[in-house]
């Protein structure tokens, strides 16, 4: 359970400062697989390294998993980040010196795992990659490198996952089956997956989508993708069950979106 | 469950991968002070064991007993009194003389050594062919220096004139215990046994010689109790003493000494190379920031990130000091035959573990204390990083009360001073080392705020695009001024002081060799031989060019007090006076006028001044080094003892002498009444003009007179330059060494900013810059840079010239501007180089590749 309440983060600009994210407010159920979109400047990173500990807020709290992460050092978030969030961002960031299987060890080795190099290589297996374990990030394609960055990423079994545009620099395909391969893992595993991205297309497949303007949230709705059994609700705090086998594994169908704000708000 | 040690070293040695050459390339910066040390560190410890093994062997006996004058009846009883008591002895007469070749003629000055039986006592002198040197007692024969039979032309076998005596040549001197091969080039070694002494007719009067006994304590008593028994007779009959232990200590402090001063050369490349680290490891730490940013995102905490990077630095800082120790063990070996010479002891060459680890540990302390300090900034890359690529920069921005920072800053400051001190011998010493490094530093992080400050205040819009830009680049943000200033600005300084203080030792010599109009003396000419010796000289149409008397004394008073009243230790007058200089006997001389050689620093020089009543009228001039030593004030009565009679002199002027000029110098002058009706002998100089005629008027002088003794000058000066140049050498190496430092150190410095001038390079060629642009705005700026290190590294270069002169070599210090401008351009054109050599990757990258990169 992922919980924000009024956040709030200014930065200093000159003598005043300049407010990115204005009181955003809302809470995300274990399980779910959210989107949060918006247009550059949007104050969608922002949020995303809010949520994830990498930043403070100059106003409001995050709860993760009933942790309040205000209340901890840089050092605490380091270790709880270890412990229960996974990250994918755009440019990968494989770590340029490590193999591929080393790469998706170093999480579990931060963190004293023992069974490490077990679990990398039925990571990497999975993501496809069992054939590729020993190369290095530049020996990899960009398809090849965001599935060691999505392996790396579930390596420590993570309560939530953050993709910050996670398909950016990828081909049209090559996004696709990423984005296949988050869903499915979101489903497998029962974490709950926060994506980042100004791609509406990929916004759409999650089950729920908050869409940001000027730092504020302008809608907050439940997607064409949203299990059937599940309600969606403007306004935040509403739970969308995850882990429903067979939910969103098609491509979204375009014109289905039950949105509230302006559509004219994509990327 | 946090992650294990061996995890994260695992983690460690995986992620320094592609790094670890260029951590190694900034590592090598301390390779070379660590070579330095340790190879000093070894071969001062070799020379000293092997001093230790052979101390007995290089005295000859347990106690040394030496006089300049021949052994008096008083003498002669103790040495009875101690043959009586069951110690053995053995004697020898040194002196120089002329050595002849009554076959070609030829004549050198040698050194002569009458040995008895038994010298000596320990240790072997070895011939070849071998057992010769045992066969000197039995006939006239002789063993010398191999060196001789060249200049004289002779081999073994043949016979040589000493005197009046013959010898015949029975072979060469292998090896001599105590005797630094180097001191046959002064005067080859003539061995004859003492029983043939008579018959060379040499040590009349006047001649110098020097007597020496060996002394083997009885079995049962220790040489130090035995010594302690003869002392206050030995003192009384004014026969010097030196034991074994005496001996070693003074050897080995020689060496010490100059194991000190390399080691403080050493250390201070050390320490270069310690700034060559800093800038390195900050370089790498640029690089590095990514994958912080990473690691941070996935869990790392700061102290995680902090250990994985030290371990990497630590591991390339050890193997960046075992290349060092490895290059040092390896001059270590090749020492002996460069120093050999030099030293009065076959060194053994061994492995010294103590120096090695010793190396080890300093060089890998060095690395990591230098490398520590940047690398604390990763503590502050924030995971943000990850998610945004325009870093912030404010990331590494330091606050001002960080405690681990000032910790590594303390840290770095005790451990200099500590290093400095240990190497210095005192922590005074040592403070004063480490505040002239900072002193160093800290002008040239002036010089470099400054340029940048400059830069920034002269750009003017009108200047060429290119000179613009790379004026710019020394003032932009992230500009790499005071790193390339620093390092250039350090070793330019390291590199000048060394050439400086050789310039300055050598011209020591220079100088006396450009004084010295003659180029042949003569000495040892008695009275009655002069007008034999001017008419040798009219016959080749020389003339003397200076006749010297010398006259040989003791002191007998000063003022009130006699000779015993101011050696006694409950006298307080004795305190201020040094034992040496009371006891020791002078060679003196009297002349109207000064020389060119000297300079009148106190009083007035002869017949200035009358004596006042009750006061003598002789006067005396004294060196003004003695005068201080002797504890004598102008107007002071000095009595003398010339051969028996007593003389009362006033000491009326000090003069400061120059002792490297080839020219009788003497301690006390006098003026000509005083003495010159004393016994005294001669001191002949003549300007010979060729090679032929020196040899003629020299074989000429010892064929009539053979007491006297001749001194081809031109000869001496060759062996001089000969030593010089070795010593030069030596000196060079150690510049030319520092020079070498200066180099990864340089490429350390310039390697902080290369990636984002790489990326700056690239991005103007994608805007149309030229090659030859680009080219030349990187040689706007590093000609800049390397314009003002290397000449403010010049100008502290004579500040430090200076001290080590002033404080080490206590001599006055000369600066040469020529050669030290010349080692600033040089250093000036390898700065240009290696900013260019930086330059070329940025064509040889294509702008998309460098643009997907970023």
């Amino acid at each position: 359970m992922l919980v924000a309440r009024s956040l709030t983060k200014e930065y200093p600009s000159g003598t005043s400062s300049l407010a990115v994210l204005k009181d955003v407010s809302f809470s995300v159920p274990q399980g779910a697989f959210l989107s949060i979109v918006g247009p550059s400047g949007s104050g969608k990173t922002t949020l995303l390294g809010l949520l994830a500990g990498l930043d403070t807020a100059t106003r409001g709290t995050i709860e993760l998993d009933g942790t309040d992460l205000g209340q901890l050092s840089e050092d605490q978030r380091a270790q709880l980040r270890g412990e229960k969030v996974g990250f994918i961002f755009q440019s990968f960031q494989l770590i340029p010196t490590l193999t591929a299987m080393e790469n998706v060890q170093v999480p579990l080795e931060l963190r004293g795992d023992r069974d490490a190099e077990e679990r990398a290589r039925a990571l990497l297996e999975r993501v496809g990659l069992g054939h590729r374990l020993d190369h290095f990030p530049t020996q990899l394609s960009g398809g090849e490198q965001q599935r060691v960055a999505i392996a790396r990423a579930f390596s420590n079994r993570p309560r939530i996952l953050f993709a910050d545009e996670p398909t950016g620099n990828l081909d049209v395909t090559t996004g696709a089956t990423i984005v296949a391969l988050l869903e499915e893992l979101n489903r497998e595993s029962g974490s709950t997956v926060v994506i980042v991205t100004h791609d509406l297309a990929l916004a759409q497949r999650a089950h729920r989508m908050i869409r940001l303007r000027d730092g504020v949230v302008v809608e907050d709705v439940a997607t064409a993708s949203a299990p059937v059994t599940g309600g969606a609700a403007a306004g935040g705090g509403v739970s969308a069950p995850g882990a429903q086998p067979g939910a969103a594994v098609t491509t979204p169908l375009p014109g289905t979106t039950a949105t509230a704000g302006a559509p004219g708000a994509s990327a | 469950m946090a992650a294990t040690l061996g995890q994260l070293s695992r983690l460690a040695w995986r992620e320094s991968r592609t790094a670890r050459r260029r951590l190694l390339l900034y590592m090598s910066s301390i390779s070379l002070g660590v070579a330095a040390l340790v190879a000093i560190d070894s071969f001062a410890s070799n020379v000293t064991r092997s001093i230790r093994e052979q101390s007995r062997a290089l005295l000859g006996g347990d106690i040394s007993l030496n006089s300049n004058a021949k052994w008096t009846v008083q003498q002669d009883s103790i040495f009875g009194a101690l043959t009586a008591k069951g110690a053995t002895l053995a004697k020898q007469v040194q002196f120089a003389s002329m050595a002849t070749s009554p076959g070609s003629q030829a004549t050198r000055l040698a050194q002569v050594r009458a040995v008895g039986r038994g010298f000596p006592i320990y240790g072997e002198i070895t011939t070849s062919p071998p057992g010769q040197y045992e066969r000197i007692h039995d006939a006239p024969i002789a063993v010398v220096d191999e060196q001789l039979l060249q200049v004289l032309n002779v081999k073994v076998g043949d016979t040589l004139a000493v005197g009046q005596g013959r010898f015949q040549i029975a072979g060469t001197l292998a090896d001599v215990p105590g005797d630094p091969g180097l001191s046959s080039i002064v005067g080859p070694r003539v061995y004859i046994g003492d029983e043939f002494l008579n018959t060379t007719g040499l040590l009349v009067f006047g001649s110098r010689a020097q007597f020496e006994v060996l002394v083997k304590a009885p079995p049962g008593i220790a040489p130090a109790v035995l010594l302690i028994q003869y002392n206050k007779k030995l003192e009384e009959a004014r026969v010097r003493t030196r034991t074994v232990a005496e001996n070693e200590r003074n050897l080995t402090s020689a060496i010490g000494q100059l194991g000190d001063f390399l080691g403080i050369v050493g250390l201070v490349a050390l320490l270069l190379g310690g700034v060559g680290v800093a800038s390195g490891v900050n370089a790498f730490v640029a690089r590095k920031m990514d994958t912080v940013a990473v690691l941070r995102c996935l869990g790392a905490t700061s102290p995680q990130v902090l250990f994985i990077y030290v371990v990497q630095s630590v591991a390339m800082g050890l193997v960046g000091s075992g290349i060092g120790v490895l290059i040092g063990v390896v001059t270590q070996f090749a020492l002996p035959q460069v120093l050999g010479d030099f030293l009065p002891v076959n060194v053994r060459v061994a492995l010294e573990p103590r120096a090695i680890l010793t190396g080890l540990a300093i060089g890998s302390w060095v690395a990591l204390i230098f490398s520590l300090r940047p690398l604390l900034a990763l503590r502050t890359v924030s995971p943000l990083q990850a998610l945004r690529r325009d870093a912030d920069p404010t990331v590494l921005r330091v606050k001002l009360a960080d405690w681990p920072r000032l910790t590594v800053d303390v840290a770095m400051i005790v451990s200099v001073v500590w290093l400095a001190a240990a190497r210095a011998g005192s922590y005074e010493r040592g403070f004063a080392l480490a505040a002239g490094i900072a002193v160093a530093l800290l002008v040239l992080a002036a010089s470099a705020a400054s340029l940048s400050w400059l830069a920034r205040k002269l750009l003017r819009q009108g200047w060429p695009y290119v000179m613009r830009q790379g004026v710019a680049n020394l003032y932009r943000p992230a500009n790499q001024t005071r790193a390339v200033v620093l390092s250039l600005g350090f070793g330019a300084f390291l590199v000048t002081t060394l050439f400086l203080v050789q310039a300055n030792l050598l011209k020591q010599f220079d100088g006396a060799r450009a004084a010295s109009r003659a180029n042949l003396l003569l000495f040892d000419v008695q009275d009655d031989q002069a007008p034999g010796i001017d008419s040798i000289l009219a016959a080749h149409q020389q003339v003397a060019l200076q006749r010297t008397p010398i006259v040989t004394m003791r002191i007998a008073g000063i003022n009130q007090w006699n000779m015993t009243q101011m050696l006694d230790p409950a006298n307080p007058d004795s305190v201020m006076r040094a034992t040496w200089a009371l006891r020791r006997e002078y060679r003196s001389s009297y002349r109207a006028k000064m020389l060119d050689g000297e300079k009148l620093v106190a009083g007035q020089w002869f017949g200035r001044r009358a004596a006042r009543d009750g006061e003598p009228q002789a006067e005396v001039s004294l060196d003004k080094e003695l005068a201080k030593d002797l504890g004598v004030k102008l107007g002071d009565i000095m009595t003398w003892d010339v051969q028996g009679l007593k003389i009362k002199t006033r000491v009326t002027s000090f003069r400061e002498v120059n002792w490297a000029r080839f020219e009788p110098n003497f301690f006390a002058v006098f003026s000509p009444d005083a003495i010159d009706k004393a016994p005294k002998t001669f001191v002949v100089l003549a300007s010979v003009p060729d090679a032929k005629t020196v040899m003629q008027v020299q074989r000429d002088v010892v064929g009539r007179f053979s007491n006297v003794s001749a001194i081809d000058l031109t000869l001496v000066q060759r062996t001089v330059s000969g030593i010089v140049d070795k010593v030069a050498l030596a000196v060079r190496f150690l510049a030319v060494f520092a020079l070498a430092i200066g180099i990864p150190v340089l490429i350390s410095a310039v390697a902080a900013t290369r990636r984002a001038r790489l990326r700056e390079g690239v991005l103007l060629k994608v805007l149309g810059a030229t090659q030859a642009q680009i080219s030349r705005i990187l040689l706007a700026e590093y000609a800049l840079l390397g314009v003002l290190g290397a000449l403010t590294g010049m100008v502290l270069s004579f500040g430090g010239a200076w001290a080590v002169m002033t404080f080490v070599f206590k001599v006055e210090v000369a600066l040469a501007a020529g050669p030290a401008l010349a080692i600033a351009g040089l250093m000036l054109a390898i700065t240009i180089g290696i900013g260019l050599l930086g330059g070329r990757d940025v064509f040889r990258e294509t702008p998309m590749a460098a643009l997907r990169e970023a």
